[in-house]
């Protein structure tokens, strides 16, 4: 079943650019990224495309796609009509390098915001007991691949410059709740989250979690959970002066 | 005079897989200033693909196993040609490596007690692979990675820059080594993918920590990554490989549809309970246990299916042979008529298991044939066949170390040679990245402490790089105007043809034809466009590695008259004990008569293994070791004196 498609890329770099007509054989089973491989191997060899391991396991290959946000290795041919002409363009929230590779860099200075995991002082190497009840939370959150497929999609960010500074996105907000559910994290980032890292910001309207190509359920999971925290901790005076001691005592360095 | 951006470290590592990350955090908690240079993104490096999970004998699940357990099976699987100080350190150090992964975060699969699970794997005695899922390289590459950010916090702390002892820079190709001009390690050469700006490090130690070659080859299993930089930029260095001639097939890839031949589908379906089958539906792998492994396995599917839940009173299923073997048998099933539609056999596990177990289990698994061939694994079985996997060849390094034959110059991870001998185990590569990682960067360390001096890179060896870098913009004019594309694709099938899992002498001499064409035709490779970002030129200079490292393995295979783990050859197919205690070793030839730009011819010598350590050998019996040594090497064995000791 071999058929030829019509593609508009987005071609171009930080001068801006322009969609640019192709047309290319597509065969059965071919996903988005086979197309563009073939592009490149008989049309344009110089078109910029990211892309690691071809599986959706690395999160390299995120961009969009008749303006959907998704993996172009695991977006097959066969969910679009073979007449269909397919846009694809890359992610909007962040600055285009070239073609259809965005400058991620945000994502990673956003990473280094959030405090790491702190272990218990007393615990040596393999002395580690969870439950797997336990940590089968954190373990769904940490299925993330790092395609920033929702902090591309969220619309506190998506078309408003202005809010990146103070907010950290999905991605890294759940990283906040999954070292919150940590059964041994001692550390506390629960007083920061909602004003540092921006949690106030996110209005839970769950468009994250459409687009995470590892299924997983950013706000009911993690978003909504944490803003809990944040609840009880604010309004509950005993509770927000007893962390702010314990994390005095815990970490004089960072205050 | 090209513009070419300058950085000072102490240690350079490159490559940002599991070995490159577990080197720089050893550096620098040595307190060294360590640079971490990486083709993609950080966090995307090839290792995040890895799936069944990692092997160390920590005797969670079964407390009979022990490093001595690791250290035989390791030994075993790779067909008694390993390094075996590196099985040794291996066997010995994984349980302290993963052990503290989880003081960085990582979060295991538990068993009930809440300790690290752990599953079966081919060629392991004992359940061994600390595991997530089938996502293990994604917890291991994620921990380490968050692990390097916390370091980046705690510098920040102290100097007010994240960067100022660890920089990671990312999208960015090291094309070439520097070396002073005593031959010693200064630095390392290449470009920034996004811009194609150069940049070039000035540096005593550089740790290579590059990856594997599969895409050298048409079916694979890897990325586009695994270029065989390291492999290449070590010989041009002056480094030696070992063992090239020993590829990894691993035995069940996908088969359909085209666009996804190759991709990986996990070894532990069979370590949870899949099983193999031809289209008689018969359970082949019975029929298929080599002499050397006799008595090991089950021999009736009623003792293979009960071994599951009772390993004490029965032998594992031969589903789970080493790889070579498993490979080996599908490919003889399809040849001989019992393959699947597309050319592979079944892998089952949709009739032996519930389907939410299924999904619990190997959720990747499930999710991949779902949304790449439309196959249900809960519900019908999964076509599978060998797909070009790993190389257990790798640069020539000290066990204890990781340091080549050039000072200043470590080598770890898959781009490091001597670890698996013949044949790698399933899970034994992500321990071997932790356990050497942490020693190549520990090694280095050491070096620069010893050093004590900064290495100045041979005059005008960055101008050359620099122009063998843009060659591809200008071609000889007279040239054939070739494309970097079709050359490559042109290479794999090559490769794949006449380099695969089973091998004669004519075909490794036809292929090492291919190639010195291919070489001739690299030099008027050309491309379009620009710098910025371009991955037609990026392809072209990979290009170059590939060459280099296909010729080691064709050379290679040539010269070894016997089959062994990862090379069979139709026309030997026996073991010889008298290959096992050589090694080919594999050097650039730096004379060859090749004008300026061409890429380097390799030669590949013969010499010999260092013989095992007494106490190790006798951790064998002496009837094991006698279908692979010769007697002579086994006089000093504890069983063949006649007053001989236990083992
Ligand atoms: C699909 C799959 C599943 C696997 N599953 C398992 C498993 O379950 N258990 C197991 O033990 N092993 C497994 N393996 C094998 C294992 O994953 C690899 O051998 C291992 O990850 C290699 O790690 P590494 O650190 O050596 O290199 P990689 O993780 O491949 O990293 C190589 C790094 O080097 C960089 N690099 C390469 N060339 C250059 C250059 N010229 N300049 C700059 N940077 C460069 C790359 O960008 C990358 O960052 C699997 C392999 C595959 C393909
Ligand atoms: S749920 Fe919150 S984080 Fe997710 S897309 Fe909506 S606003 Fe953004
Ligand atoms: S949470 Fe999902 S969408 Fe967001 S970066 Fe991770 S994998 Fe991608
Ligand atoms: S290339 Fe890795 S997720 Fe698409």
């Amino acid at each position: 079943m071999t058929y030829t498609a019509r593609l508009r890329v987005w071609r171009g770099d930080t001068g801006g650019g322009a969609l640019t007509d192709y047309e290319v054989e597509v065969n059965e089973g071919e996903v988005v990224l086979d197309i563009l491989h073939r592009l490149q191997a008989t049309q344009t060899p110089d078109l910029a495309v990211r892309w690691n391991c071809k599986a959706g396991k690395c999160g390299s290959c995120s961009a969009e796609i008749n303006g959907r946000p998704r993996l172009l290795c695991m977006t097959r041919m066969s969910v679009f009509e073979p007449g269909e002409t397919l846009t694809v363009t890359p992610m909007r929230t962040f600055p285009v390098i070239r073609d259809l590779v965005a400058d991620v860099s945000f994502n990673y200075a956003k990473a280094r915001e959030i405090p790491s995991f702190t272990p218990p002082p007393d615990l040596g190497p393999g002395e580690y007991r969870m439950k797997q009840a336990d940590v089968g939370r954190s373990q769904e959150f940490r299925k993330c691949i790092e395609c920033y497929l929702c902090q591309n999609t969220c619309h506190v960010v998506r078309d408003h410059e202005e809010n990146k500074p103070a907010f950290a996105g999905p991605r890294y907000l759940m990283r906040v709740a999954e070292l919150e559910m940590h059964p041994l994290d001692i550390a506390d980032r629960v007083a920061d989250v909602q004003d540092e890292h921006g949690l106030g910001l996110c209005n839970i309207t769950k468009c994250c979690t459409d687009v995470c190509p590892e299924g997983i359920k950013i706000t009911d999971n993690a978003l909504i959970p944490m803003k809990e925290r944040v609840a009880d901790q604010r309004y509950d005076p005993l509770v927000w002066l007893g962390r702010t001691i314990t994390r005095r005592r815990d970490r004089p360095a960072r205050g | 005079m090209i513009e070419t951006e300058r950085h000072e470290y102490d240690v350079v590592v490159i490559g940002a897989g599991g070995a490159g990350l577990r080197a720089a955090i050893a550096a620098r908690e040595r307190g060294l200033r360590t640079a971490i240079v990486c083709k993609s993104l950080f966090g995307k490096a090839h290792t995040v693909m890895a799936e069944g999970g990692c092997a160390a004998a920590m005797g969670n699940v079964n407390e009979n196993d022990s490093w001595q357990v690791h250290f035989r099976d390791t030994m075993r699987g790779g067909k008694f040609l390993n390094s075996w100080r590196m099985a040794e350190l291996h066997a010995k150090e994984a349980p302290d490596r993963v052990w503290e992964l989880e003081t960085w975060g990582a979060l295991f699969d538990r068993t009930p007690d809440g300790r690290i699970s752990q599953r079966h794997f081919g060629g392991h005695t004992y359940p061994r692979l600390a595991h997530v899922g089938d996502r293990t390289g994604l917890e291991i590459i994620r921990t380490m990675q968050q692990r390097i950010v916390a370091l980046q916090q705690a510098d920040h702390a102290e100097t007010g820059e994240y960067e100022s002892r660890l920089r990671v820079f990312a999208e960015c190709t090291v094309t070439e080594l520097l070396t002073d001009d005593d031959g010693a390690m200064a630095g390392a050469f290449g470009y920034w993918r996004e811009s194609g700006r150069f940049i070039e490090f000035s540096a005593p130690a550089v740790v290579l920590a590059t990856g594997g070659i599969g895409k050298s080859f048409q079916v694979t299993s890897n990325s586009w990554e695994y270029t065989g930089d390291g492999h290449a930029l070590a010989l041009r260095a002056g480094a030696n490989l070992i063992d090239m001639e020993f590829v990894q097939f691993h035995p069940t890839g996908m088969v359909w549809p085209p666009s996804v031949k190759g991709i990986l589908v996990t070894e532990g379906v069979r370590g949870d309970g899949g099983v193999l089958k031809n289209s008689d539906g018969e359970r082949f792998m019975f029929g298929y246990v080599p002499d050397v492994f006799k008595g090991q396995y089950a021999q009736t599917e009623d003792e293979a299916d009960r071994w599951y839940t009772d390993q004490e009173n029965n032998r594992r299923t031969p589903d789970l042979l080493p790889r070579d073997e498993v490979a080996r048998a599908i490919n003889t099933e399809v040849k001989e008529g019992r393959g699947s539609p597309h050319g592979g056999v079944y892998l089952d596990i949709a009739s032996r298991m519930k389907p939410e177990e299924i999904k619990r289990r190997l959720p990747s698994m499930y999710h991949q044939f779902k949304e790449l061939a439309d196959v249900d694994i809960t519900a019908e079985p999964m076509e599978v066949g060998p797909t070009c996997h790993y190389v257990m060849g790798g640069i020539d390094v000290d066990p204890d170390t990781g340091q080549s034959r050039v000072p200043g110059l470590f080598a770890t991870g898959e781009c490091a040679g001597g670890m698996h001998g013949s044949n790698r185990l399933g899970g034994n590569s992500l321990s071997d990245l932790l356990v050497f990682g942490r020693r190549a960067g520990l090694g280095a360390a050491d070096y620069v402490a010893a050093a004590g001096r900064r290495p100045t890179a041979r005059t005008g060896a960055v101008d050359t790089a620099a122009a063998t870098t843009l060659a591809p913009f200008g071609p000889p004019e007279r040239g054939t105007g070739e494309n970097p594309y079709t050359l490559h694709a042109e290479l794999q099938r090559r490769m794949n043809d006449l380099v695969g899992i089973i091998r004669t002498e004519a075909e490794m001499a036809e292929a090492l034809e291919h190639l010195g064409e291919l070489r001739r035709r690299v030099r008027d490779v050309v491309v379009e466009g620009h710098r910025q970002y371009n991955p037609g030129w990026h392809l072209a200079l990979d290009l170059r590695n590939m060459l280099m490292v296909g010729e080691a393995v064709a050379s290679s295979a040539l010269t070894r008259t016997e089959s062994r783990g990862g090379h069979t050859r139709s026309d030997h197919p026996g073991l010889d004990p008298e290959w096992r205690h050589r090694a080919l070793l594999t050097t650039c030839v730096r004379d060859g008569g090749q004008e300026h730009g061409d890429v380097p011819r390799i030669a590949v010598e013969r010499t010999e293994r260092a013989p095992m350590r007494d106490d190790l050998l006798a951790l064998f019996d002496l009837t094991e070791l006698e279908k692979y040594y010769t007697a002579a090497e086994l006089a000093a064995h504890p069983g063949a004196r006649p007053q001989g000791g236990s083992t």
